[in-house]
């Protein structure tokens, strides 16, 4: 059986960011992915972070794959045809240090795959692990699936992404519920790049980013999104797995919903589907965060559920989460001491980093949503419908307007419910 | 001012970089790059690009006239000649590509269409006398005879079909060493009938038989070869013979000239020729030749032949096909499929899913990885029609498509597009055929 | 034994497509895979070499990027992995790529005599069948084509079944010989670990135009009688009859094959009796 310092469980964005920092500190590491090579199995819905993705490689952006720098992100609300947006552009985002790029996770992965390989790190793909192997209560390594598959280690880094199998074998993590889970579908739309930037008001080569509410999810809880690349619009959207279960609806008739809205329509016209995608979102929240370590093994990115949904943040928490747990493997295994005491500056660093932070922050989000599930029917509808009466040129004086804007809100939502709705989401977001 | 290489059209093919008279292309990484200190803007290369990739800035891209894929398969020997084609007769100046040839082995008249003729256990190859057929197109665009070629032992009973079928001439090498196939000896007797007469095309069918010899004998005569071509044709100016055939497991067609050597060498799926009219007692010239070399020569021996019997062996022969997909939704629904086969005396086959779902065996999938049908009739069930599957069906005769998505690629390949249960429809349609059939069997 | 088997990388074609209206090929985020032929060929290679001893050697030709596909190709076994790789390689056609492959077959035969060379019946992008002949040619070995089984190994033969149309044809040839290779021979293995982490932790050899002695004018472009000179998608067919059976199955399908037989698409032969075959 060959030993290694470090073995980490799967090659998305945590599993080689702990990869690539445990071997810059000089430790013998392996990532074991299931794929046919990093990338092939990650889905996302496509925007990566600078500055996370910086402390892991410096300055990546001069080599990674990467799409468009978003220099726009605009919030739109939907209610039936109608829609209300509102929008943040600066242009300086389009330059060094970026904000964030839209990325295809095939290619980026793979980059990032080979990053961790210049740093010394083995990554063994096409190769699943079934289970932790222990002596005594000590985790000593992991079993694969492949014939004479033991591999030793000092400490295992679980990075296996939001199906938790091991995490959940290991006593770690609970398995996954259908409300503490979103399904996101996603297409990838072909269009000329000239078309893509005269639709988004958009400089040679930059991007923007929509985020869609409302009747983009039919009401459900989730949030549609349309990102664009270089000669493709990603279109996606993601909702909490109970309600597809309970409507009978699949992910994909969510996105065929969104992609006939006519705002929507008219940005992907003409194009052509290249690519359909659909994955899991861990979506627990603070809350579900699972147990983070133990002695010799520690849990990071999707399956320790490190996501921020309102922002829709995940890769960012992942790399982050990842390059602190190769940075305490290393620590510990030259201390010589990889007991779960050890494992717990994991934690404690995560605590201290906007990672846990933000998280504890929305951690009344969930069950706030989930409790009033009324929130993203009632309010885009009413919305929409005030900025139509606002808006719409008929002759009424607009103080007779304005009252009667007022008394169709309260028509559609009692003032003592308004109040509490908006008490609720200062609680929860702010 | 230099050519423009458009990096998303380029192919990598090289046409350009042999085009150019100024070696100023190079591929690099697959894609044609121009060294502007050599480039005079002669634009052979913009003519000869296939997929537009290249232009001359500020000169208005010169419309390409586009080649009837069809050129040579449609071509009605009653048409009257083309005028390039009169001029060639009239020995005008229009053989200047032949004269560029470089001569393999002596000699420098390459002339006329050769068709081998594949004749192994007894019985004819009937894609040999498909090609006869449209060898006689495109000798007569040449303008020059058409022979066959029979290699084996005891084979003089396929001479006078040869003649029936339209060969002027037939080259034969009759010798024992060449009973039973074997690469070696083929190829030295048909390599050595080619040096000697020196035709400047040489076709045979792309069976295992000619996909086996053909690259043994290109590379001994170290020329051209295409391989299972579908369409064949003479470029009225040039004479040289265009090679059409599916290329990227069929999802775009490639058309290939051998511009240089000769002779030019394809390959050909059966099937896809119509099969000429048969005239018995139409003659010709036969040329006898000596096979010069012994059993010891060879390296090679052939132990025992197994006939398989099993139908999907001749599924690319079958004239009724039902084939199955994926819409089917389990085995045990093959009965319908079945039930539907049997009354129509049909050849049961199915799509690369259905294969890999286990209701079949994988000699009775159709498509770009399988056999390649062109039926009579081709009955597809349950298939969407992906476009695998369409390169391997979409040249039979007449094509009817049962699916419930009438958005399903198959409809748009169909002559009948049937939307709907295929669960309901197919036992309808077999009551039908039941009834009209009860006296006797589909034809 | 010394085995060589020769592999290529290749597009994974189920996912390349033309598209109709520029007529380019599309090859954005198109996978490479071992060409699947040659990957039996391999498992085949490995399987003789388990039973008899010997080595297998992987030659492959291609851009820098197939490297990827001999590594992979390493965890099944193989002992060495060689590369071909060079610009001057570029637009070869199989008449040029099989002579810069025999050109590397033969630099290992100098030194470690060649006993059995396995490849692929074809590879898939390309679908010529052409590569491995060529090899066998050049190389002077007796070819066997779509071989089904390996029946018989012995220090100066190969025995083999090979797949013809209208059945199965035994051979015996002298070695050296070469193979091309069916997906019926054999079931490819999945990989023991520690033959992934070597393989994982191997380096292919590359050669390029200047290892060997070629010669430039049989290689590349200049060396390729053979050229492209038209791509497009294949044509559709047009004129199609839609009928809609949602409702009433019954009766469009007594429709439908009444027209069949109306218009002789589908006829009734008389002479034979009953309908069944």
């Amino acid at each position: 059986m060959e030993n290694f310092d470090v073995i980490i469980i799967g090659g998305g964005p945590a599993g080689l960011s702990a990869a690539i920092s445990a071997a810059q500190a000089g430790m013998k590491t392996v990532v074991i992915e299931r794929g046919d090579y990093p990338g092939t199995k990650n889905v996302m819905g496509g925007i990566l972070y600078t500055k996370a993705t910086d402390m892991v490689v410096p300055e990546f952006w001069k080599e990674a794959p990467l799409e468009r720098p978003i220099i726009e992100q605009r919030i739109a609300m939907l209610s039936g045809d109608e829609s209300i947006m509102a929008g943040y552009r600066d242009p300086a985002w389009g330059t060094e240090p970026y904000n964030a790029h839209s990325i295809f996770r095939v290619k980026f992965d793979r980059w990032l795959a080979q990053q961790a390989e210049k740093a010394g790190v083995m990554i063994i793909p096409e190769t699943i692990v079934e289970d932790l192997l222990y002596k005594g209560d000590d985790v000593v390594g992991v079993r694969t699936g492949r014939a004479e598959g033991d591999l030793g280690a000092k400490v295992v880094i679980i990075a296996e992404g939001v199906n938790n199998f091991i995490a959940v074998k290991a006593g770690l993590a609970k398995p996954l519920r259908p409300e503490s889970v979103a399904v996101t579908a996603k297409e990838v739309i072909a269009l000329p790049k000239e078309k893509i930037e005269d639709r988004f008001c958009l400089e040679e080569g930059q991007g923007a980013t929509i985020e869609l509410y409302g009747d983009s999810t039919a009401g459900m809880m989730g949030v549609g999104f349309i990102y664009t690349n270089k000669e493709s619009i990603s279109i996606g959207v993601g909702a909490i797995l109970q309600p597809f279960i309970r409507n009978n609806w699949t992910p994909n008739d969510l996105l065929e919903n969104l992609k006939s809205k006519p705002y929507v329509k008219r940005l992907l016209q003409g194009g052509e589907i290249k690519e359909y995608l659909s994955h899991l979102i861990p979506e627990g929240g603070y809350t579900q965060v699972p147990k983070l370590h133990r002695q010799g093994v520690m849990v990071v990115g999707d399956t320790a559920m490190l996501m921020n949904s309102l922002n829709r943040e995940g890769s960012n928490l992942a790399m982050i989460s990842g390059k602190i747990a190769g940075e305490v493997a290393a620590q510990a295994i030259k201390a010589g001491d990889v007991s779960d005491h050890a494992m717990s500056v994991y934690e404690t660093r995560l605590r201290d980093s906007f990672v846990l932070k933000d998280l504890h922050h929305y951690r009344h989000m969930g069950k706030f949503f989930e409790e009033k599930p009324h929130l993203l029917k009632v309010y885009p509808k009413l919305f929409n419908k005030a900025a139509k009466m606002y808006l719409t040129a008929d002759g009424t004086p607009k103080k007779e307007r304005q009252k009667e804007i007022i008394k169709m809100a309260f028509e559609n939502r009692s003032k003592g419910g308004i109040i509490k709705d908006i008490y609720g989401a200062w609680r929860a977001l702010l | 001012m230099t050519v423009a290489v458009d990096k998303t059209k380029c192919i990598g093919c090289g046409a350009c970089v042999v085009e150019c008279p100024v070696e100023a292309l190079d591929l690099i990484d697959g894609l044609a790059v121009v060294d502007p200190s050599k480039c005079e803007d002669h634009g052979k290369c913009v003519l000869v690009c296939p997929t537009n990739a290249l232009a001359i800035p500020n000169q208005s891209p010169k419309a390409k006239e586009e080649l009837d894929p069809k050129a040579g398969s449609e071509f009605n020997i009653n048409d009257p000649q083309p005028d390039a084609i009169k001029d060639y007769a009239q020995d005008n100046d229009k053989k200047t590509i032949r004269a560029q040839v470089t001569p393999v082995a002596g000699g420098d008249v390459w002339s006329g269409v050769w068709v081998i003729i594949e004749y192994t256990n007894g019985k004819v190859a009937p894609v040999s006398w498909e090609l006869l057929g449209e060898g006689r197109k495109l000798a007569d665009a040449i303008g020059c005879g058409l022979s066959g070629v029979i290699t084996g032992h005891q084979i003089d009973s396929v001479i006078p079909e040869a003649f029936a079928y339209g060969a002027e001439k037939v080259y034969v090498i009759d010798n024992p060493i060449l009973k039973d196939y074997r690469t070696e000896p083929y190829a030295e007797a048909i390599t050595s009938l080619v040096q000697k007469y020196q035709p400047e095309i040489v076709l045979m069918g792309a069976t295992s038989m000619g996909r086996d010899v053909f690259p043994a004998i290109a590379t001994k005569l170290q020329t051209g070869l295409t391989a299972d071509c579908t369409v064949l044709g003479i470029d009225p100016e040039t004479k040289l013979l265009q090679q059409t055939r599916p290329a990227f497991g069929g999802n775009i067609m490639a058309t290939i000239l051998c511009r240089t050597r000769r002779p030019q060498m394809a390959t050909v799926r059966p099937r896809v020729m119509a099969m000429p009219e048969r005239v018995d007692g139409r003659e010709g010239e036969l040329i006898q030749e000596e096979f010069t070399l012994s059993e010891s020569d060879f390296r090679t021996k052939v132990l025992e032949f197994i006939n398989t019997d099993a139908k999907s062996a001749f599924l690319d022969k079958a004239e009724i096909i039902v084939a199955v997909g994926l819409g089917l939704a389990a085995k045990r629904n093959m009965a319908i499929a079945e039930e539907l086969a049997d009354v129509l005396g049909a050849t049961l086959a199915g799509s690369r899913g259905a294969v890999e779902a286990g209701w079949l065996n994988h000699d009775q999938q159709v498509g770009q990885s399988g056999v390649t049908v062109r039926p009579k009739v081709y009955i597809a069930i349950g298939i969407s029609g992906a476009i695998q599957h369409l390169v391997g069906m979409e040249t039979s005769d007449f094509i009817i498509a049962i699916n419930n998505d009438p958005e399903a690629a198959i409809h748009k390949v169909a002559n009948y597009g049937i939307v709907g249960d295929l669960f309901q429809i197919v036992p309808a349609l077999t009551a039908e055929f039941k009834k009209r059939l009860q006296h006797g069997v589909a034809n | 034994m010394n085995f060589v088997v020769c592999l290529k990388q290749v597009p994974d074609t189920s996912e390349v497509r033309i598209d109709p209206v520029t007529n380019t090929l599309m090859r954005e985020g198109v996978p490479s895979i071992i060409n699947p032929y040659d990957a039996h060929g391999l498992e085949e290679a490995i399987r003789l070499k388990e039973k008899m001893g010997g080595k297998v050697t992987i030659v492959s030709m291609g851009p820098p990027q197939a490297k990827e596909a001999l590594k992979k190709a390493m965890t099944y076994g193989a002992d060495r992995a060689i590369l071909l790789s060079d610009r001057a390689f570029g637009g070869s056609d199989s008449l040029a790529t099989a002579y810069i492959l025999s050109m590397a077959l033969q630099k290992i035969h100098e030194t470690e005599p060649i006993d059995l060379v396995f490849a692929g019946k074809e590879a898939i992008d390309g679908d010529t069948a052409q590569t491995g002949p060529g090899i066998a040619q050049r190389l002077g070995f007796p070819q066997l084509t779509y071989a089904i089984k390996v029946r018989e190994l012995t220090d100066t033969t190969v025995t083999v079944e090979r797949k013809t149309e209208s059945g199965r044809q035994i051979v015996q040839a002298q070695l050296p010989a070469l193979l091309t290779v069916e997906k019926e021979l054999n079931d490819l293995r999945y990989a023991s670990l520690p033959n992934m982490m070597k393989a994982a932790a191997y380096e292919p050899e590359v050669w390029d135009a200047k290892t060997l002695p070629f010669d430039v004018k049989q290689m590349g472009l200049k060396g390729s009688p053979t050229s492209v000179s038209r791509i497009f998608a294949p044509p559709g067919r047009s004129g199609g009859e839609i009928f809609d059976a949602t409702k009433d199955p019954a009766s469009i399908a007594a429709t439908v094959v009444q027209k069949l037989f109306q218009s002789n698409i589908i006829m009734v032969n008389p002479l034979a009796k009953g309908g069944k075959r």
